[in-house]
């Protein structure tokens, strides 16, 4: 239905995008809206643009509140935004389950991502049973009562046996009506993927913690696109092992940098548990783009070029910077790779640009 | 796009109607209108009014509304209009209890409009204006183009709070005092020299009296200050005198107009949420609600008067408050008798059963605004009751706490958040700055600074509507100084 806000709406979404009006950038913000998926709050993005007036911060001036807690204990959550001059509308605030499918098609709607088409003759069927007709027998437990009783009224009332003032309806075995399946084969599809972490000296916690963030958003988005997706997690300093995912966000190590023996155990875990033709491969690399030398970048290269880019159906690399990498990695990709476009670069220098990292990575919908 | 009222809704208004009438609600007749949920977001975005100028701010509004209310975190139940007559909306797929709620929720909302003395000055063929507004602005975006209006539009609405609410009820503007309008007219008199009467015309020739006199009064207008006193009503100095194109003082006239249709709104949110939740609860609970209907009503004026530890909801501060008058009015809780009682017990049980609380609140809700309201009426036994409190953002820790229950600095600090909305009250001191038409603004201190990023891009926008040099006396880091923006630069100096 069209209304009349929607070319205002349009225009602030274009804003937002960054299509128009570049001088109101600086002010918008990419506030969130809390919704809660089983014991984990999760936000739900909520761009807004908040025009520069004279005014004081909040944190300055303070504010006043109700209700129970000790003088010094904090506020939980943060206070909101108080009450400003405006219409007399009525709210109250409910709490939400929001789940993984729904986060997911927020994401989709706010990314503008494309949903991804598994590759053609990958598809595997698989069969569900969908209720859809009804039949004169069954069992009893698939009874459908509407129908049946929709039969008897249909019968009493051709038999002259209904009296409106007194609505009785007694159905009789030739009513009953029973709901009937089918059975549908679906094509179904199946993903792995493979997230890759440079955990050398110089990934530090915030670094780790962008990755981790960028991640929860890639595996929100995929889980949803496809049936059944494994996640596999490769950790490597100098030598690259298989972790758990708890190990992958938590471990600290130090060390040298040899991305090669990621890719190289990458390559080994796909040969061995993943047959080409039934799954769809996602391999995420993140480091800091600092490698041991040129010769352990031109072996990368070589995998890449050899195994990774044909089996994936896309291979993506995301470096986040890092005080003390030299980020020549991504460079090196860019002009090794510059033609392939299942490869995708993005560089990632902080929190605020996860959101236009995700969008670069799943944007294109392999 | 509305619908009217069906048939059981209408003839639950009429006794809602006639409830709030013998309660002694004297209100504009309300026009109801049902929408479904996405109209009722759409008119919530534009400020309630379903015509207006087109603008992004509406859209996104309706950006958070369409989602706050799609993932259930909020739901907007009531949007009522100060008009007459009032226009109310309703959400077409409430339960009857809901909208009989509403109702009775309106009915005060529009005696509470047509009643208080803030409002008094507001136009109450808003419905109308609003709409003509929208069509003078489509009519600039049609002659200047989108881009150049909107952009406009942009830096008037970053100055949109810069208005002197108060102005519109101080009746005159001051009036000189007669010494000073004599002193002013001996200035303008040119020195004499002494002569006798015959050789007056050689000594003081008249033509170069008149030249003197001349003289004189182009060196006093040059030293008057301009404005003569410093104005806080920035919009409309800006209107008379930024040299401005025509629609770009029309659209500048537009948003202070709507700014100051809105601003009583927001002078007296506590108490016109306050008042319209009482009597809903009234009616609801003694005359309209049935025995079915009791506990889905409860269950919804419950969550309605929910507080969340940060912030205050002015439903429950406003209806409680007007309850405690009630009760003081009515038991005799006030005077010098009563402030000077030390015994809690006698003040505890105190009854002199003076009945007197239902006509105080009815005088309360006809002169107060919310910052007289608690000034008035918070009492130091209602803060603790209610348990407020004043917090304060802890660096360290990076959160906000709960800062103190001392009665007097809560209220200093609630009194602070709804004196000018809780903003900084600011003056243009100069309009010709240096005798080169440049601005000079004030900002009263009060013991906080301005946000220095939204600070230097307002003063920006300043400029694009002055034109001239902006300068801007505030107190930031504890020392006074002279921000400036000269059209490309910022500069600041110290003041002593």
């Amino acid at each position: 239905m069209v209304h009349r806000i929607d070319p205002d709406t349009n225009r602030f979404k274009e804003i937002v995008r960054g299509k128009i009006k570049h001088n109101l950038k600086k002010y918008i913000s990419h506030g969130e809206l809390l919704g809660r998926q089983g014991d984990n709050v999760v936000s739900i993005p909520l761009p807004q643009i908040e025009l520069p007036r004279f005014r004081y911060g909040q944190q300055q001036t303070g504010g006043v509140g109700q209700g129970e807690g000790e003088e010094g204990s904090a506020l939980q959550p943060g206070p909101g935004q108080g009450q400003g001059a405006g219409d007399a509308a009525g709210e109250h605030v409910l709490e939400v389950e929001v789940t993984l499918e729904e986060l997911a098609e927020i994401l989709g709607e706010e990314l503008e991502l494309p949903r991804i088409e598994p590759r053609g003759e990958r598809a595997v069927d698989s069969s569900t049973d969908k209720y859809t007709g009804i039949h004169k027998s069954g069992p009893e437990s698939l009874r459908h009562f509407k129908r049946t009783f929709k039969e008897a009224l249909k019968r009493q009332i051709m038999a002259g046996l209904y009296n409106p003032e007194r609505p009785v309806i007694v159905p009789v075995r030739e009513d009953r009506r029973y709901r009937s399946w089918k059975q549908k084969s679906v094509p179904e599809s199946n993903a792995v993927i493979i997230y890759m972490m440079d955990v050398s000296g110089s990934m530090g916690t915030e670094q780790k913690e962008i990755v981790r963030i960028e991640s929860f958003w890639i595996d929100t988005w995929l889980k949803a696109q496809y049936r059944q997706i494994e996640t596999r997690y490769i950790i490597h300093d100098s030598a690259a092992r298989e972790v758990d995912q708890h190990t992958f966000f938590h471990v600290r190590e130090s060390g040298g940098t040899r991305i090669s023996s990621a890719y190289q155990l990458t390559k080994e875990i796909v040969e061995k548990d993943y047959d080409l033709t039934r799954w769809n491969i996602y391999p995420f690399h993140f480091s800091d783009g600092d490698n041991w030398g040129g010769e352990d970048t031109a072996l990368c290269m070589n995998l890449l070029r050899g195994f990774l880019l044909p089996s994936s159906n896309m291979f993506c690399y995301g470096q986040v910077k890092s005080a003390y990498g030299s980020g020549q990695f991504i460079k090196d990709l860019m002009d090794s790779f510059a033609d392939c476009d299942n490869l995708i670069l993005s560089e990632i220098n902080n929190r605020d640009e996860i959101y236009r990292s995700i969008k670069t990575f799943l944007g294109k919908g392999k | 796009m509305t619908e009217h009222l069906t048939q059981d809704l209408l003839e639950m208004r009429d006794g809602v109607r006639q409830h709030a009438r013998d309660f002694g609600l004297d209100f504009f007749e309300v026009s109801f209108e049902l929408l479904d949920y996405d109209q009722l977001n759409m008119v919530a975005a534009y400020g309630g009014f379903p015509t207006r100028y087109p603008h992004w701010k509406f859209g996104m509004e309706f950006e958070e509304l369409q989602k706050t209310y799609s993932y259930g975190l909020s739901k907007i139940y009531e949007l009522v209009i100060n008009n007459d007559p009032c226009y109310a909306y309703l959400m077409k797929c409430n339960n009857l209890v809901d909208q009989k709620l509403v109702m009775a929720h309106v009915y005060a909302h529009s005696d509470f409009f047509k009643n208080n003395y803030w409002f008094s000055c507001t136009n109450r063929k808003m419905m109308d204006e609003i709409a003509n507004h929208a069509v003078r602005i489509r009519r600039y975006i049609e002659r200047h183009g989108q881009r150049e209006v909107e952009e406009f539009i942009d830096c008037c609405l970053s100055l949109e709070n810069l208005i002197d609410a108060h102005s519109p009820y101080s009746q005159s503007q001051r009036k000189k005092p007669e010494e000073e309008k004599q002193a002013e007219k001996d200035l303008l008199q040119p020195t004499r020299l002494k002569a006798k009467s015959y050789m007056e015309s050689f000594i003081n020739p008249p033509g170069f009296m008149e030249e003197e006199r001349q003289r004189i009064q182009q060196r006093l207008e040059e030293m008057r200050k301009f404005p003569e006193t410093p104005q806080r009503d920035i919009l409309l100095f800006l209107m008379e005198n930024a040299q401005l194109e025509r629609w770009q003082r029309d659209v500048l006239s537009i948003i202070r107009e709507e700014s100051y249709y809105f601003a009583p709104q927001g002078m007296t949110k506590i108490m016109n949420e306050g008042w319209a939740s009482y009597w809903h609860s009234k009616i609801m609970t003694e005359k309209s609600c049935t025995t079915e209907e009791i506990i889905d009503y409860a269950d919804h004026h419950s969550a309605t008067m929910a507080t969340q530890p940060g912030a205050l909801n002015p439903y429950k501060l406003g209806i409680e408050l007007f309850r405690d008058i009630e009760d003081r009015w009515n038991k005799g809780k006030f005077g010098s008798e009563w402030e000077d009682c030390d015994d809690a017990a006698r003040k505890y049980s105190w009854d002199k059963q003076l009945g007197g609380g239902r006509q105080k609140i009815f005088e309360v809700r006809k002169i107060y605004n919310d910052v007289t309201f608690i000034d008035e009426f918070l009492t130091p036994e209602f803060a603790e009751k209610q348990k407020l409190f004043a917090y304060t953002y802890n660096k360290q820790t990076q959160e906000y706490v709960i800062e103190t229950r001392d009665f007097t600095a809560v209220k200093e600090r609630l009194l602070f958040s709804l004196a000018n909305f809780g903003q900084p009250y600011i003056y243009v001191d100069d309009g010709n700055y240096k005798n080169r038409g440049e601005l000079y603004l004030i900002h009263r201190n009060d013991g906080f600074s301005l946000r220095p990023d939204h600070m230097r891009d307002t003063m920006e926008n300043l400029f694009k509507v002055w034109q001239r040099p902006v300068h801007l006396e505030t107190v930031m880091e504890k020392r006074r100084k002279v921000l400036t923006f000269n059209g490309s630069k910022h500069e600041e100096r110290i003041v002593k």
